[in-house]
């Protein structure tokens, strides 16, 4: 049964065309799958469901009938939720407090809050959620992980008819992906209509019910995802057949460049966030940090980087790095492309041009002023370099999309020349297109001698991307694997804190797709 | 414009081309509508001795705001500029009045005019690195902390004269410190020398702030901090040296006009931070940071020059001045933020 329909929903930004005449069904008691590459259209669809854009033309039907969305209140009158891909919330208020900002329970008299309600409603969600979050905690307290729990939690609490999930499970770990694919299956038997969108194929193949590509504005297919497969999904979403970098290991005989002894960050509470943590990293070498949200992977990148007040050694070409701060060790070779790009690794005022020379901008000066030719070539030569989809230097980087963005992020941190690129989270909320180029760019890299250091909490990415897998848990490396070792298997006990991989542990959440 | 040029962002090709197109050149129209009208409106408004007289008020403003441009790029305020210019008035007064008396050996040595200008430029920089130290080191907010400096300058001021004025400061030929009154006073191929150092400051500033890295610096930090901080940006340099920039242009507003009036007075100064915040939001500058140029301040600084210049000589009366000079600047940053919503409507 179709519960919402957006017939030939046309979008435009001043002369780009965002959308150019979807047809998009939302069935209830059903996962409505929404896919294609960053750029494709999806989020500006779903903004238009709920409320926040008004469509250029095309009509949206709910129950057959015609309807006028043009606020996310209206949405809201109409059971239409969304979770957004960027997360919405105010970080100086609590996790109630989020929950139900903009439509507070009544208490006394009608006009004060009653927050003892409203927190046990929460707790309750919480709960529902297995989160143990007290609603109290400030939300900036929160990891991004944790956030975006919250903002789901918020849709659950409107009791949608509709409910948007924009790339719901970006940040979580595999452990809250079940629990949320748990929600959305209880939703579904209730009748709610969940879209569903995603760069994660492997979700949706396990939790849809319908699929739909989307490619560059335009409709593409749509199907029961019972009767697709990835390389379908592949073919519709690129418009070619997609293929995924192939770890090559790498000799041993490098030397290290990076080496890191006994680090440790201490947490307000007392407990570790880094636990005398020991590795190292050779030459050419990508070396893939996996593990579970919490258990220190950006801590460790930023303790590397100096943005962290962490303590022990770590030793570039063998020169300690512990008593310099973050420009000092840019400077000598080190650089982070951080997990939260929009908040931590743009800069929204300038332009992509900008953005890439930012780090580097000593390089190109003489007597003290920027030369702009040597800036301009360097610019667009990293443009090149990375693949970075623009029509010129000059534009505002926010007309990127998120891969583009990343990209940037990324070789603004390649231009210095650095020796270790680390990098938290790189193919976090982007699509699969972009993940690829980004992955073999880094593979390029390293063949040129640079070292990679890169956090994930994708198995996959682990498994394909590096030379040799770090499993992190609870602010200690619990394994230190070859690819061929990585098999989801020992990732999943190492990243549970297991020591050795047991070959008789069962788990039955995490069977292969 | 060239490729990493911090720029206003790029114009969009939305149906509002044209409209967007005003919004953006509004300081300018603002510039030459105050102009159009004082021309007709006020006795005697074209001249070039009314120019010359306009422009060294213009002068003022437009040094103090550019200092304060620096730091409202990096998203910070410094409310403390005026005065900063009260107590660099003293600090000259006083040492060309008094000299440096250096007590257990008696004697008080008279510094020459370029020393007095150096140690009185030196104190507004020092106001400048304990603003910039209060903020950085201790997280003070740059509201809190130059509001603080705002009174304690004030009050360094009074304290220095017992709240009197030092008078006649034209030096002595025998303690070798005549020449004071030039900086103020004095014409340079028949232009004042106050508009020759706008002129000056002005061109070094844009040259700072457009094609230096530490001018890219201060976008980036007004931008985004924490990003600036994981791309190797030394932040807390950077956000010190505005305010010693501030402090300096207040010092030397601070000179001219103690130099202009022969004397200096502790209440000298009062409110001028306002207009140098006015200048640079006028100016097309962002409060919360990242967005703005010098060369919008400077048109800044003269519509609110002309705009003032021109009710005094139309005899508007003074409450009414100040009701129409807050308008305006309202009215400019609604503008700026119509012309906002226009580019974030021009983006997907």
């Amino acid at each position: 049964m179709t519960l919402l329909r957006a017939e030939t929903i046309v979008k435009r930004y001043g002369a780009t065309e965002a959308l150019k005449g979807v047809d998009f069904d939302v069935h209830a008691g059903a996962v409505n799958v929404l896919i294609g590459e960053n750029g494709a259209g999806k989020s500006t669809l779903m903004k238009i469901l709920a409320g926040v854009e008004t469509p250029t033309s095309g009509r949206l039907l709910l129950d057959g009938k015609e309807v006028r969305i043009g606020s996310v209140k209206d949405a809201a009158a109409h059971g239409i939720s969304i979770v957004h891909q960027e997360l919405n919330l105010c970080p100086n208020l609590s996790v109630s407090e989020n929950i139900f900002l903009g439509r507070h329970n009544a208490g006394l008299g009608k006009s004060l809050i009653d927050r003892r309600s409203e927190r046990a409603e929460t707790a309750a969600l919480m709960k529902r959620l297995e989160q143990d979050i007290d609603p109290d905690t400030l939300v900036g307290d929160l990891r991004i992980g944790q956030q975006q729990i919250v903002e789901i939690a918020r849709a659950l609490s409107d009791k949608a008819r509709v409910l948007i999930l924009d790339e719901p499970t970006s940040a979580l770990s595999p452990t809250e992906v079940e629990v949320l694919f748990r929600i959305i299956r209880d939703l579904k038997a209730a009748g709610t209509g969940i879209v569903y969108i995603s760069h994660r194929l492997e979700e949706l193949l396990r939790i849809g019910d319908h699929i739909t590509i989307l490619r560059d504005g335009s409709w593409q297919a749509t199907a029961p995802v019972a009767e697709v497969s990835m390389p379908w999904i592949v073919r519709h979403m690129l418009g070619h057949d997609g293929q995924t970098a192939v770890a090559t290991p790498r000799d041993s005989s490098a030397t290290t460049v990076l080496s890191v002894r006994d680090l440790t960050l201490t947490r307000p509470d007392g407990g570790y966030s880094l636990d005398h943590v020991d590795f190292d990293i050779k030459t050419g070498e990508i070396v893939g940090i996996y593990g579970l949200l919490g258990a220190g992977r950006s801590e460790l990148l930023e303790s590397l980087i100096g943005a962290c007040p962490a303590r022990g050694t770590v030793r570039l070409d063998g020169k300690d790095m512990m008593g310099l701060n973050v420009s000092s060790r840019v400077a000598r070779g080190l650089c982070l492309v951080p997990e939260d790009r929009k908040a931590e690794g743009l800069f929204p005022n300038l332009s992509v041009g900008g953005n890439l020379g930012l780090s580097s901008l000593p390089k190109f000066s003489r007597l003290g002023l920027i030369s702009e030719t040597a800036a301009g070539r360097a610019i667009t030569a990293m443009i090149g370099l990375m693949g970075v989809r623009t029509a010129s230097p000059d534009l505002s980087i926010g007309a990127l999309s998120g891969g583009n963005q990343q990209k940037v992020v990324i070789g603004r941190c390649l231009m210095p020349g650095p020796r270790v690129l680390l990098i938290d989270e790189p193919g976090r909320g982007v699509d699969i297109g972009a993940r690829h180029d980004i992955f073999a760019r880094m593979r390029t890299l390293a063949e040129g001698g640079m070292s990679v250091v890169f956090t994930t909490s994708d198995m996959a990415e682990a498994q394909t991307g590096a030379d040799r897998v770090l499993v992190m848990a609870r602010g200690r490396i619990t394994a230190d694997l070859s690819p061929s070792e990585a098999t989801e298997a020992a990732l999943i006990a190492a990243a549970n804190g297991v020591p050795e991989p047991d070959p008789n542990l069962t788990l039955p959440e995490m069977s292969p797709a | 414009m060239s490729a990493t040029t911090p720029t206003t962002p790029a114009p969009s090709d939305s149906k509002g081309g044209a409209l967007s197109l005003i919004l953006q050149l509004r300081t300018y129209i603002a510039l030459i509508a105050v102009l159009a009208f004082f021309a007709f409106a006020a006795p005697n408004f074209l001249s070039v001795a009314s120019f010359t007289i306009m422009l060294q008020h213009i002068a003022i403003i437009a040094i103090l705001g550019i200092g304060m441009s620096f730091v409202i790029l990096t998203g910070g305020i410094d409310l403390s500029v005026g005065s900063t210019a009260g107590l660099a008035g003293m600090v000259a007064g006083m040492l060309i009045l008094n000299g440096i008396v250096l007590e257990p050996l008696g004697i008080v040595i008279y510094p020459s005019i370029p020393l007095v200008v150096v140690i009185t430029l030196g104190v507004g920089a020092l106001v400048g690195l304990i603003n910039g130290a209060l903020i950085t080191r201790f997280g003070v907010a740059p509201f809190i902390a130059t509001l603080g400096m705002l009174y304690v300058a004030r009050g360094s001021a009074l304290l220095s004269s017992n709240g009197t004025t030092f008078p006649n400061l034209v030096g002595t030929s025998a303690h070798g410190n005549t020449g004071f009154p030039f900086l103020g006073a004095g014409q340079l191929l028949g232009v004042p020398v106050p508009i020759w150092l706008m002129i000056v400051i002005a061109a070094i500033a844009m040259l700072v702030a457009g094609r230096t890295a530490f001018g890219r610096y201060v976008y980036a930090i007004g931008g985004s901090e924490r990003a600036a901080t994981l791309a190797g940006v030394r932040v807390n340099k950077v956000k010190t040296l505005v305010y010693i920039i501030s402090g300096l242009c207040a010092a030397l507003v601070g000179l001219i006009i103690s130099s202009q009036l022969v004397s200096a007075h502790p209440a000298t100064g009062e409110t001028l931070e306002l207009s140098a915040i006015a200048a640079v939001v006028l100016g097309g500058a962002s409060l919360s940071g990242g967005r703005g140029t010098i060369l919008g301040t400077l048109i800044g600084a003269c519509v609110i020059g002309v705009l003032s210049d021109g009710m005094i000589m139309m005899g508007v009366s003074e409450f009414w001045q100040m009701v129409i000079k807050g308008s305006v600047i309202v009215a400019a940053v609604v503008l700026d933020q119509i012309q906002k919503r226009f580019i974030t409507g021009a983006r997907s």
